[in-house]
């Protein structure tokens, strides 16, 4: 295998439009994402990175695609953990499609490199951090490993 | 969440889940090797992992690679041992109560 990749599909009782504004408002983001949010003008080519709350960088990259309530994909790099960085540029993709009366989550992350440890850590984070964005939208409340920072669901 | 339980209900899919764990991303031909069935066989438990989204498939090129999707065996952990772990620490708490009940008294 010359590429690593973590792949997650999950329906939640949702619309795409607030699906969408989930992933990306910080409002939202910070309630299942461990207080973090995104900073970006959400447009091709645009820079992008996730902040935790002390103003830490925790992942930058930029733009690459971006179709609203339908699909995002970015590059991402890890800023804070030395170990992660140097592996450079992954890329995580979002496709959202509508399923009866919720949306197929589709979630990709990629890198072309085997083994890669960015991949590894984030296949931790991931299932905690999506399955508190599904619980905020289905009831209202995310999951409380998820609510702080720094966080165990976090470990990216 | 039947069709998650149905789909783990049988060792060669469970196997095969096994397998993807270890090494993700693997082809239809990778998966048949070493497996004691034949490659009909193998597509088809695929086929059921899928319908159960165990197994997600992606299309990189000409390639269909199969993905090991976390999602059903989480909410199985979340919805059943999670339960019950809960339900355990419930009881050691109240006994825990109870003792140091006893001491006050």
């Amino acid at each position: 295998m010359a590429e690593s990749r973590f792949v997650y599909v999950t329906y939640i009782r949702t619309t795409p439009e607030k699906l969408w504004r989930a992933l990306l408002d910080p409002e939202f983001t910070r309630r299942y994402w461990c207080e973090t949010h995104q900073e970006s003008e959400w447009k091709p080519g645009a820079s992008w990175r996730i902040m935790a709350p002390d103003g830490t960088v925790c992942d930058s990259g930029e733009i690459i695609e971006i179709e609203p309530h339908r699909r995002l994909v970015l590059t991402w790099r890890n800023e804070f953990r030395p170990e992660l960085r140097p592996e450079g540029y992954s890329r995580l993709t979002y496709e959202l499609e509508p399923q009866g009366n919720a949306v197929k989550l589709t979630l990709i992350h990629e890198i072309d490199k085997p083994d890669s440890k960015l991949i590894q850590a984030v296949s931790g984070g991931w299932p905690a951090i999506l399955a508190s964005l599904k619980s905020l939208l289905e009831t209202g409340e995310s999951l409380e490993a998820t609510r702080r920072w720094p966080a165990g669901g976090c470990k990216k | 969440m039947d069709k998650v339980f149905k789909a783990l209900a049988d060792p060669g899919r469970r196997l095969l889940l096994d397998r993807l764990y270890a090494t993700n991303g693997q082809t239809l031909g990778q998966l048949c090797e070493g497996m004691d069935m034949t490659r009909q066989a193998v597509a088809k438990h695929l086929a059921v992992l899928e319908e159960a989204n165990l197994v997600v498939v992606l299309w990189h090129g000409r390639e269909k690679l199969h993905y090991l999707n976390p999602v059903p065996i989480h909410e199985i952990a979340e919805r059943w041992i999670g339960k019950f772990e809960r339900g355990r620490l419930r009881v050691l708490a109240e006994l825990k109560k109870r003792l140091q009940g006893e001491t006050d008294g």
